[in-house]
């Protein structure tokens, strides 16, 4: 069998990085770290090319930069623009106030309440013919007014849109912190695993099966109350779960796929020790496909803490499935339509961040995985 | 008598391996004790001189590779001895380990046979042909660059600056061969052993690859061991030939005399089944039958048993034959019926 | 075409009726960045009950026309030019079903590494049922069947109870056996081997190449060998081509191209084959590498690599051209190719 003799020095080196070496003399007086930033550069730019190919991870890349211009535009907004007193997503209020007379029967919604609702609602001993000073909450969006809230306020009197924004910063906090430790320890644990083999292996691998039994909602859900999450360790939790559970499996196994190729035996050979040999040849070759389950931890990390905090086990300030909670504690979550403002912004932005992170992620796979792209 | 004859009298060989053996447990789970054995390399006994290139040349299953493997220490013998001889002294580097192993990897190096999997795709050129260095702490950054320019140059990648910064799957297969020899040079070795170093190139770039080696070999003093199952490659690389068969030596001895005169009936076998390039020539007809199989538990007698036409009763009833020079020639069979056959 | 078991034997071959002639193809793969030419006006002559031998290094399209002949291509290669005649028959117009009906009937193919493509699930004997059943449904039935396998078998040196066992207990000399058997199986007229012995041990190697040996001449079988191996191509075939970054640069008997090359490849391929007979030769190395087939270099491919070129070479491609009776090569220069001497080793 012969290599395919096609892949010659075709390309023309980087032109900058050609003029750095030009010369043997040259090359040494340039110093190595920018060289390797010159090398970076270029494998980065080529796997980029690969990469925007496929549209699907262009988009989800997009979505992902338009949720961070939200998390930046909040604190923005509020330094600047918005009046903390009214605006803040945890503790502003406003108000719509009305004044309405309490009649028998309702003839004009706007002006009149019924004295049945009135008493219920506000105060049992009203009577008809009164004026009375109704809040109307939650109020529905408005663009005009004294102060304007383009996604309505909630139940308590807070601008949804606000809360909206804050929460995208939590969402990405969150899931920087799941993602980031899922993948240190995985590669981690994967590439030892693999590279040592026996007792070692074993224990890891074992440890990973247990955890892939246990089931982690249900977990963080007995967790939660116990201790009190907050978004760190909720972060925290998900990274270390993931990272010793099912993605270190997968990752060890491509780890034993890096370990038998002859350049780990050239490797050792020319002296490296078993610290070198892991981390200077198995993880590097590992990392990519890390990178691409840190994109699919992200996502899980977003749907967990939007159903944690659904539930009210999460201490948090502000975070889109608190924002479904309030909606629902309050009795507003059946009516569905006619507070629509109240679901779906929330619920919307959880799906679409979560999705994005998905088809980056696919759209990874591609570049990382050769298999997988269309031929010719 | 099982140690051949040193080449050169009074010198000591560079490399003397006696006895060599590695037998691979077949598990039986986990907790069981394993009772059958893969005797890969079944006492084997061989040197090398300095300066001098052995082929080792058989068929897939005879255990030559793992025989190289041994030799630079990926993997540990079962039992025997390989002396390497350093200032003047033989040292047993069978089992040593450790920081020790850090030293002798400065002297054996070895060539893979993949050009392109035996170089990590992420690395550079120069992180590849520098890492015996760097992994040994000689020399700064700089240094060890001017090293590979070096290298680079003297294996014949002009101009070496071009090649410093390139990856693997941006050169030839030829190519990437001579940065796993520049590698394997890097450190000044006095021994290499090369895996098929050509077979997985295009023939019309064997022939550079396998010059560049000889000439290197010469100019810098390298001992080689040349694994191939390639005759025909083994005649133009090597001084000496030493057959294996299923983990056995079964004729070592001078090249050009291995191929005139073929003592061994595996041996007469193998070359009467290499193809020559020219329609003229008649080959004598191969006289063996079946295939390889493996050396699990083997029984005492000649391992060639099964597949040789020449078996006679002395062969049933003897332990498998030793290595002998019975005309005194350096060249060595381990045949009980040499002198029989023609 | 009917089927018989007597197919399998006896076959009257005319040595002098072409059985598949190659007429200036042309095939190109399209890429995103333009157009691989691989196969470039190639023109070669198989007869009844011929071995022909296709000559090259990795990317040179020997390959790409063995594929072309069967028609199992990537979707992305066009046909530009050229006839495939099969008993005078083109085979390139042909519709996709036709193609199918004619493919393993006419023609069959022993794959680069075949002996690894069966599937491991599968006893062996289901597979080549499988292609019994695909060409021959309702023709035999399962008796007949069973009948013409275990004849398949045995012409191939295999038992009989092979056929029930799984791939994984075969031996690899024994798989590339069936392997051969499989092709044998719709009794084609021409079997294209591929690199049949390249992943194989020598001494199973000289027994498949007996064997095909075999076949062709008992079987009134023609076969195209398709291998970088010139020793192997030497021992088997009458007649070869020597192919070069997608053009046929040499075409003859075997015995006349390997005792006086004309052309300057075929010549330093020859000089830098080692060999264990004869005289320890001095062996010349190629400079250079194989060109890229997007870019060729223009007039003759060779001549960025060839000691003998000349300015024409440069601008002008050379035609395949007879030189001697049966002799054809494509070089402006080939006077100039010295005889083979035999330059020693000290």
């Amino acid at each position: 069998m012969s290599v395919d003799d096609q892949t010659q020095v075709t390309e023309p080196l980087d032109k900058e990085l050609e003029d750095l070496t030009h010369g043997a003399a040259a090359v040494t007086q340039v110093p190595m770290w920018r060289i390797r930033w010159r090398l970076f550069r270029r494998s980065f730019a080529r796997n980029w090319a690969l990469f925007t190919e496929n549209k699907m991870g262009l988009a989800g890349l997009t979505i992902i930069g338009i949720f961070a211009l939200m998390a930046i535009a909040h604190p923005i907004l509020m330094t600047f623009v918005w009046d903390p007193a009214i605006y803040d997503p945890v503790g502003g209020y406003d108000a719509v106030e009305s004044i309405v007379t309490i009649v028998e029967e309702v003839t004009d919604p706007a002006t009149e309440l019924s004295l049945e609702d009135a008493r219920i609602q506000l105060n049992p001993f009203v009577e008809v013919g009164e004026e009375i000073v109704t809040v109307l909450q939650p109020a529905p969006p408005s663009f005009s007014g004294d102060y304007s809230h383009w996604l309505g306020t909630d139940p308590q009197g807070r601008d949804v849109l606000s809360q909206l924004l804050f929460s995208t910063r939590a969402a990405f906090l969150l899931g920087a912190i799941a993602a980031i430790t899922t993948v240190v320890i995985a590669t981690t644990v994967g590439s030892v695993a693999a590279y040592y083999g026996g007792i070692t292996d074993s224990i890891f691998m074992r440890f990973a099966d247990l955890i892939l039994l246990m089931p982690l909602l249900p977990v963080l859900f007995v967790v939660g109350p116990l201790f009190g999450l907050t978004m760190l360790n909720l972060g925290l939790i998900i990274g270390v779960l993931n990272g010793f559970g099912g993605v270190a499996i997968v990752l060890k196994s491509q780890a034993l796929a890096v370990k038998v190729k002859p350049y780990i035996d050239a490797a050792k050979v020319a002296g490296g020790g078993n610290g070198h040999v892991i981390f200077r040849h198995i993880v590097p070759n590992v990392l990519p496909l890390s990178f691409l389950y840190m994109m699919f931890g992200v996502t899980e990390a977003i749907a967990i803490e939007s159903t944690l905090s659904f539930f009210g086990l999460l201490n948090v300030r502000m975070t889109w499935g608190l924002m479904i909670n309030t909606a629902q504690t309050q009795g507003f979550l059946l009516s569905g339509v006619n507070y629509w403002w109240l679901l779906f912004p929330a619920g919307l932005a959880v799906s679409i961040l979560a999705f994005a992170f998905f088809i980056v992620g696919r759209g990874m796979d591609e570049v990382i995985n050769p298999r997988l792209r269309a031929r010719g | 008598m099982t140690t051949p004859v040193e080449t050169q009298v009074g010198t000591k060989p560079l490399i003397e391996v006696k006895n060599l053996e590695k037998r691979f447990p077949i598990s039986r789970g986990m907790f069981r004790q394993a009772t059958e054995f893969v005797h890969a390399v079944d006492g084997i006994s061989f040197d090398i001189a300095p300066g001098e290139s052995l082929g080792l040349v058989g068929e897939s299953g005879c255990g030559k590779s793992t025989t190289g493997r041994m030799l630079v220490k990926l993997m540990n013998p079962t039992g025997g001895h390989i002396l390497f001889l350093e200032d003047g002294e033989q040292k047993d580097v069978a089992h040593v380990g450790g920081s020790e192993i850090k030293a002798f990897r400065r002297r054996i190096q070895m060539i893979f046979q993949d050009p392109y999997e035996s170089m990590n795709p992420r690395r550079t050129i120069f992180d590849t042909v520098s890492e015996p260095l760097s992994v040994q702490g000689v020399g700064t950054v700089v240094e060890r660059e001017e090293r590979v320019l070096e290298l680079l140059q003297l294996v014949g990648l002009t101009p070496p600056e071009n090649f410093l910064f390139r990856f693997p799957h941006e050169l030839s297969g030829g190519q990437r061969q001579r940065v796993a020899i520049a590698r394997a040079l890097v450190m000044n070795p006095t021994f290499v052993v090369a895996d098929e170093p050509t077979s997985m190139l295009d023939v019309s770039i064997r022939i550079s690859i396998m010059e560049l080696m000889t000439t290197l070999a010469r100019e810098m003093g390298v001992s080689y061991l040349y694994i191939t199952h390639d005759l025909a490659v083994a005649r133009y690389m090597c001084d000496r030939i030493a057959v294996m068969y299923l983990g056995k030596i079964v004729e070592i001895g001078p090249t050009e005399e291995i191929l005139a005169n073929p003592k061994h009936p595996y041996t007469r076998a193998l070359l009467s089944a290499v193809p020559v390039p020219d329609p003229s020539y008649k080959r004598t007809p191969v006289e063996i039958k079946g295939g390889i199989s493996k050396a699990i538990n083997p029984t005492p007698e000649c391992r060639f048993i099964q597949r040789c036409p020449f078996a006679a009763e002395v062969c049933f009833e003897n332990p498998h034959p030793p290595l002998e020079d019975r005309q005194g020639d350096n060249h060595f069979a381990a045949c009980y019926r040499v002198d029989e056959i023609g | 075409m009917t089927v018989s078991l007597e197919n399998l034997e006896t076959r009257q071959v005319d040595p002098t009726k072409p059985l598949l002639e190659v007429d200036r193809l042309i095939m190109r793969y399209q890429v995103k960045t333009g157009e691989v030419s691989a196969v470039e006006d190639v023109t070669f002559t198989i007869h009844q009950g011929e071995a022909v031998g296709l000559v090259g290094e990795s990317g040179c399209g020997k390959t790409s026309v063995a594929l072309s002949l069967l028609r199992l291509l990537p979707s992305n290669a066009r046909f530009l030019s050229g006839e495939i005649r099969l008993n005078g028959e083109d085979l390139i117009p042909l519709g996709a079903e036709e193609m199918r009906r004619r493919r393993w009937k006419d023609i069959a193919m022993v794959f680069q590494g075949a002996m690894n493509s069966w599937n491991p699930v599968y006893r062996v004997g289901e597979q080549i049922r499988e292609t019994l059943n695909t060409h021959y449904k309702g023709v035999l039935d399962y008796g007949e069947q069973n009948a013409l396998m275990e004849r398949l078998f045995a012409g191939v040196g295999l038992p009989p109870e092979m056929l029930e066992r799984y791939p994984h207990e075969f031996s690899g000399g024994m798989r590339q056996r069936a392997v051969i058997a499989m092709a044998l199986a719709c009794s084609p007229e021409l079997i294209i081997a591929d690199e049949p012995t390249t992943a194989l041990d020598v001494i199973v190697q000289d027994q498949i190449l007996k064997e095909l040996k075999r076949i062709q001449q008992e079987m009134g079988m023609s076969i195209l060998y398709i291998s970088h191996d010139i020793a192997v191509i030497a021992e088997v075939t009458d007649s070869l081509g020597v192919m070069y970054a997608g053009k046929l640069v040499e075409y003859g008997p075997t015995d006349e191209v390997f005792a006086r090359p004309f052309h300057p490849y075929a010549y330093l391929l020859l000089k830098s084959t080692p060999s264990i007979t004869g005289p320890r030769r001095q062996l010349s190395p190629l400079e250079g590498e194989p060109p890229n087939l997007e870019m060729p270099p223009t007039g003759c491919r060779f001549h960025p690599r060839c000691p003998f070129a000349t300015e024409q070479c440069v601008t002008q491609e050379p035609p395949l051209v007879e030189v001697r009776p049966g002799r054809r090569v494509a070089c402006w220069n080939y006077e100039d190719v010295p005889e083979l001497e035999e330059a020693l080793l000290k």
